[in-house]
């Protein structure tokens, strides 16, 4: 930051752009150019079905997705899904990040193990689930129900949002903890000595020096967790394929059967374009909430 | 204010390898210690001696493995840090990094429920004896070395705790502002009179801070004095060569008739001390001990101690001039006057007053005739 452009002397600050460009170019040619073709293709009127009718259509993919029910479930599924999943995966990461800062036998072999599922693959995720854990017959889950003289539960039918928001919050708290607990480990230990002999109890401890101090690193998490929840395809793709009817059908997936069922190539490009704003939404949102909860923990 | 006991005293980390001989193998051991009230203690030793974990056995961070620790009477033993009321100044300061300068002086009372006006009143006042009321609104990144440990004594200060526990405060601080600052925490002391335990590794400030000082080595404590005491009547070698600056000197000595004698040195001892040597029967050998300062050049100086020998090193201070003379193995500092017409090589005959060699047990380093030495017992009748 003290070597900000603004201090260097106007003979340095031109070699300074004209190294900085490769990577601005690099940048621009990667997110622009996709994103231009995307609009392009969402102002025309292009199905795969007839290639050969194809031409400029305006607005009318966007309003054909706006009057589409389905666009709105998928719009609503896609909020909750990151929603719900953000909420479950820093709550639960958080948890475990403090349990794993403390020192107890065979910390190392559990660490590990709780990492682990972030390893695993997305579609292979997806398969563990359906036919390992929430399998009315085979499951794992359904084996304690039954053992516990339940009816076992029909997760995919009866809760599908629920089934895909637990397969992600599994792979995905991994992520959480990890950061949060090298987060946790930076915490110089003197600080918690200190707010101890001040008179803190356990909660004002975490609450007044863990927590601010974690503060960036959540900011991390949430960031990085929701694009990649509200870009999660994999697992849905793997076990419901957006159903029982829309119940899991999330903008991906909807961008996805309308390019690749419906082979609606303006339609998609459309959806598409409403995913980037709401992403974009989103970050505005949670950059404004982080923002802000950092600068009023600070101001304490 | 209170009173601080500490009572057979001894900490052992699990993690702590028992050392060959299990001998030492307590990160500190027999610790015994009566405060006065109000009293400002200084434990000082080498770095790893066991003053931090002392002092973490004082504020409930560590518990210790045996013995007993009051405070006011009050056995503290199952006393959490947050309820015995003491407030700790870090080394590394700790301050709390999100926190505004008066929300880190005022975060204690606000625990505490304490009333805001009152809470305020408080934090103007510590940061006003200060000197940091300009700065409250800062975050101590913000903030200068100095600074920070400024601070860190105010957050200590507006909870007018009962006890003070400051672990090395001034030992990340530049030369100047360590004397500036040693200077006020003393002043500080004085003015509150608040019960204060310092560490530190540095024997100066030990011996310009404390009213008692704890000399610490290896987890056992090796003597509880005045810094006067410490500096005059040392109880043994480690002690005698720990406090004052530059070090004692210590000559492996024969003792024949009255005299002491070693190779480039000769002392004719005075009847106290002979006595004392005479008390260690076949021991005719002994450590003696002679400080820098109490060695003279032989033109100038009528003692009958006489030392010789060729000058290795010479060190202008500007008041005074160090030099080091050889003596068979060991190299002797003497403190002599500014202008040394000296070269080194050259051969500097130096001499010193018996009455300031001390005199130490060449297998236990004890000092010898503590038992008989008339300043010793007129204070024990006093
Ligand atoms: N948490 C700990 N675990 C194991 N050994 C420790 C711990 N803290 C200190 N020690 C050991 O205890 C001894 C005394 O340490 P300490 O009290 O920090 O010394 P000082 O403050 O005098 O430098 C040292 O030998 C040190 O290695
Ligand atoms: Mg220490």
């Amino acid at each position: 930051m003290s070597a900000s452009p603004t201090n260097a002397s106007p003979k340095r600050r031109a070699p300074t752009r004209r190294l900085m460009a490769p990577a601005v170019l690099f940048l621009l040619i990667w997110m622009i150019v996709p994103l231009a073709m995307t609009l392009y293709y969402s102002l025309q009127d292009y199905n795969l079905m007839m290639p050969d009718m194809r031409g400029f259509a305006g607005f009318l993919s966007y309003e054909l997705l706006f009057t589409d029910p389905v666009f709105w479930d998928a719009l609503l599924n896609t909020l909750l899904l990151v929603a719900t999943c953000l909420l479950i995966t820093v709550v639960a990461g958080l948890a475990l990040a403090l349990l794993f800062n403390r020192t107890f036998v065979g910390r190392g072999i559990a660490r590990t193990l709780a990492i682990s599922p972030f390893f695993v693959m997305p579609v292979v995720t997806g398969l563990i689930w359906k036919y390992m854990l929430l399998d009315p017959v085979y499951g794992l889950f359904s084996w304690v129900m039954r053992s516990m003289g339940f009816e076992p539960i029909e997760w995919l039918s009866s809760y599908p949002l629920l089934s895909v928001v637990m397969m992600i919050s599994w792979e995905w708290t991994p992520f959480a903890l990890l950061i949060l607990l090298t987060g946790l480990q930076s915490l110089p230990e003197d600080q918690l000595e200190a707010v101890r002999l001040d008179g803190a109890n356990r909660w004002q401890e975490f609450r007044h020096i863990v927590l601010p101090h974690l503060g960036q690193v959540l900011y991390v998490v949430v960031m990085l967790e929701s694009i990649f929840f509200l870009t999660s395809f994999a697992e849905i793709y793997a076990t419901t394929s957006g159903g029982p009817g829309t119940a899991t059908t999330n903008l991906p997936y909807y961008i996805y059967l309308g390019a690749f069922y419906q082979y609606d190539i303006g339609l998609s490009s459309a959806a598409a374009i409403g995913a980037v704003v709401l992403a974009n939404i989103c970050a505005i949102f949670l950059i404004r909430f982080v923002a802000g909860n950092l600068n009023a923990g600070s101001q304490r | 204010m209170a009173i601080v006991e500490l009572k057979d005293v001894a900490k052992r980390y699990d993690s702590m390898p028992g050392k060959k001989g299990g001998e030492h193998a307590n990160a500190v051991e027999d610790f015994n210690l009566i405060t006065r009230d109000g009293e400002f203690v200084v434990l000082v030793g080498p770095s790893g001696c066991g003053k931090s974990t002392t002092m973490r056995m004082i504020a409930g961070l560590e518990h210790n493995t045996a013995g007993e620790i009051r405070i006011n009477g009050q056995d503290v033993s199952a006393v959490e840090p947050r309820d015995r009321d003491i407030a700790m100044v870090f080394q590394s300061y700790a301050l709390y990094p999100h926190m505004s300068v008066y929300h880190n002086m005022a975060f204690a009372l606000e625990l505490k429920k304490t009333p805001k006006d009152e809470v305020k009143k408080r934090v103007q006042e510590a940061a006003k004896i200060l000197d940091i009321e300009h700065l409250l609104d800062r975050k101590p990144r913000a903030l200068s070395g100095g600074q920070r440990q400024r601070v860190a004594l105010g957050r200590a200060l507006v909870r007018q705790p009962q006890v003070f526990l400051m672990d090395e405060p001034l030992s990340n601080l530049d030369a100047r502002l360590r004397v500036e600052m040693r200077a006020e925490i003393t002043r500080l002391h004085r003015r509150l009179g608040v019960t204060t335990f310092y560490v530190t590794h540095d024997q100066t400030e030990a011996m310009t801070m404390g009213q008692r000082i704890v000399v610490m080595r290896d987890g056992r404590i090796q003597q509880i004095d005045t810094p006067y005491n410490l500096y005059e009547r040392p109880l043994n070698r480690f002690v005698a060569g720990f406090i004052g600056t530059p070090s004692m000197n210590f000559l492996q000595a024969d003792y024949q008739g009255d005299t002491l004698r070693g190779e480039g040195f000769s002392c004719s001892l005075n009847p106290h001390q002979q006595a004392a040597l005479g008390d260690a029967g076949q021991r005719a050998r002994c450590w003696l001990g002679i400080r820098p300062e109490h060695l003279h050049q032989a033109d100038t100086f009528t003692g009958s101690g006489r030392l010789e020998g060729a000058v290795e090193v010479i060190e202008p201070l500007g008041p005074v001039t160090m030099a080091q003379v050889r003596i068979g193995e060991t190299l002797v500092t003497a403190q002599l006057a500014a202008h040394l017409e000296v070269q080194i090589g050259d051969t500097l005959a130096l001499a010193f007053d018996p009455d300031h060699v001390h005199l130490f047990d060449i297998d236990s380093d004890r000092t010898l005739g503590l038992e008989t030495d008339p300043a010793v017992s007129a204070q024990a009748t006093a």
